[in-house]
């Protein structure tokens, strides 16, 4: 019977994994859309594992409370409903495919070529020191990322408007 | 079996792998961005799992909060721009917006 731990990792990693590749091989938008849920939800399993259980409440709050529903919104509007059923076409397939192996053998190259520390850690809550970094040493990146955000809302709002004709542009 | 940081490492190359596959074949430009989500989360999966394994402290999970809040505007903004070409083109497929062609 392996350890507790290994199941879960195991569990988690299955379901990361195999949602994204949904994600990737689904002709459908919507079920690829659904699918990213899956991965955003084993992500944060997996940062549960890694001790960063901060990054896990935030993963689900940001990503799937946020992204994924901004994503599920954009899809609805701009997918009739009626040509649905292949709404994510595929182009290119052997190019990427070729491209992908290669990059990933090169990755497992590396991975494999590096003598990395392999026993397993024990997962310790780190939110009280996640904190003090944001408020000592990373303030001013922690800031910086409040206006880029807020630079972001203001401009996703000016791009997604409907131009509205004022009455001396109608004439 | 015990769960070193290779595990975790493959887990995350595959997750890439499949982000670049999807970012490489999708016409649809929200499948576009599906695949760049998943190439992000990857990159944050290795930040934490170095943080975790090697750093220790918690730089590794402050890269990934800046990963989470970059991917989030970016991906509004990205959003957006797709409303707007769905406006002008009636379709979000990427190859066919070639306005800016010859």
């Amino acid at each position: 019977m392996p350890p507790l731990s290994a199941v879960a990792f195991l569990a988690l990693a299955a379901l990361t994994l195999g949602s994204a590749g949904i994600v990737a091989f689904s002709k459908n938008i919507i079920h690829s859309t659904l699918a990213l849920l899956g991965t955003f939800m084993g992500i944060a399993g997996l940062y549960i594992t890694l001790s960063a259980d901060f990054l896990a409440a935030t993963q689900i709050l940001v990503y799937v409370g946020g992204t994924l529903t901004l994503i599920l919104f954009a899809v609805m509007l701009t997918s009739r409903i009626e040509d649905m059923k292949v709404s994510n076409p595929q182009t290119g397939i052997p190019v990427a495919f070729g491209l992908t192996t290669v990059v990933l053998l090169v990755l497992g190259k590396v991975a494999t070529g590096t003598a990395w520390p392999s026993e397993a850690k024990a997962a310790v809550p780190s939110t009280a020191k996640l904190g003090h970094a944001f408020l000592g040493e990373f303030l001013l990146p922690f800031e910086v990322g409040s206006v880029v955000l807020l630079a972001a809302m203001i401009g996703a709002v000016v791009l997604a408007r409907r131009a509205v004709k004022r009455t001396w542009e109608k004439e | 079996m015990e769960i070193g940081l290779i595990e975790y490492l493959s887990v995350s190359a595959v997750l890439f792998g499949l982000g670049l596959f999807t970012v490489m074949t999708r016409k649809n430009a929200v499948g576009i961005l599906l695949g760049v989500e998943l190439i992000l989360n990857a990159a944050a999966l290795n930040f934490v799992a170095f943080n975790h394994f090697i750093a220790g402290g918690v730089s590794g999970q402050v890269f990934t909060v800046f990963i989470i809040v970059l991917a989030a505007s970016e991906a509004a903004i990205a959003l957006a721009i797709v409303l707007q070409v769905y406006r002008n083109y009636r379709s979000i497929m990427a190859d066919r917006m070639t306005a800016l062609k010859n």
